[in-house]
């Protein structure tokens, strides 16, 4: 499953219940405010980084550079573009969007 | 200049705080309240800004919104200086949360914190929430 969060994490819970749910094979994807969550330094760092030995975490490089947030990124955290987005909608059978 | 206009010359000038606690570009929330600081400076009032919470993001350094088709508003936060806005306050707590320092800021600004803040706050006439 490819889960989606839109949301910033130290505004709403949503990135901290989709981590919650997530399950090892899966996918994780920040687009929008959630590319906060994908940065150093912040209240959903531990949070991340404890998903992703299982997890797949990706993060919408658009939305990272239009908050100025390029060069902050977690290591192992992947960056893709509106293709790469398309791509993971496709290799995933469901998506879940966490709004 | 009509009579009306004449008043407001020697008005009274009040205090005014913009609180600012969203992230920009997911929410409209940062540009409208950009829009309206931009209006309170044609009033000539005592104009502050704060930066709490999500807040603090809006004044990022390196924007480049050319991938999401948004306009940046980046540099607007620059240019309050020549409008006579010259109070921006950053929470130091939300900067730390966010692993964030003042170099990482586009504008210089004053940190303080939660506590002196809600001292700022307090002393305000009107406190307009974004």
């Amino acid at each position: 499953m490819l889960h989606i969060v839109n949301k910033s994490p130290s505004d709403r819970n949503s990135v901290d219940t989709c981590l919650g749910h997530v399950k090892p094979g899966s996918a994780v994807l920040f687009i929008e405010d959630a590319v906060y969550a994908a940065t150093k330094g912040t209240v959903a760092e531990a949070k991340v980084k404890a998903v992703m030995p299982g997890v797949a975490v990706y993060v919408l490089e658009p939305d990272l550079n239009a908050r100025g947030m390029q060069g902050r990124v977690l290591d192992g955290v992947k960056l893709v573009d509106y293709g790469g987005f398309v791509d993971l909608v496709t290799e995933h059978s469901t998506c879940q969007s966490w709004l | 200049m009509t009579d009306e206009m004449d008043m407001e010359e020697g008005g009274v000038v009040k205090k005014f705080m913009f609180v600012n606690r969203k992230a920009p570009y997911g929410t409209i929330y940062a540009l409208e309240s950009l829009e309206v600081v931009l209006i309170s400076a044609a009033f000539e009032q005592d104009v502050s800004l704060a930066f709490v919470d999500d807040g603090v993001y809006q004044l990022m350094k390196n924007v480049n919104t050319d991938g999401i088709e948004m306009k940046s508003f980046s540099k607007t936060y620059r240019a309050l200086e020549g409008y006579d806005i010259e109070k921006l306050y950053v929470e130091k707590e939300s900067m730390e949360a966010r692993g964030l320092t003042e170099d990482d800021l586009i504008v210089d600004v004053q940190v303080i914190s939660q506590s002196e803040m809600g001292d700022l706050m307090n002393e305000q006439d009107v406190v307009l929430s974004f």
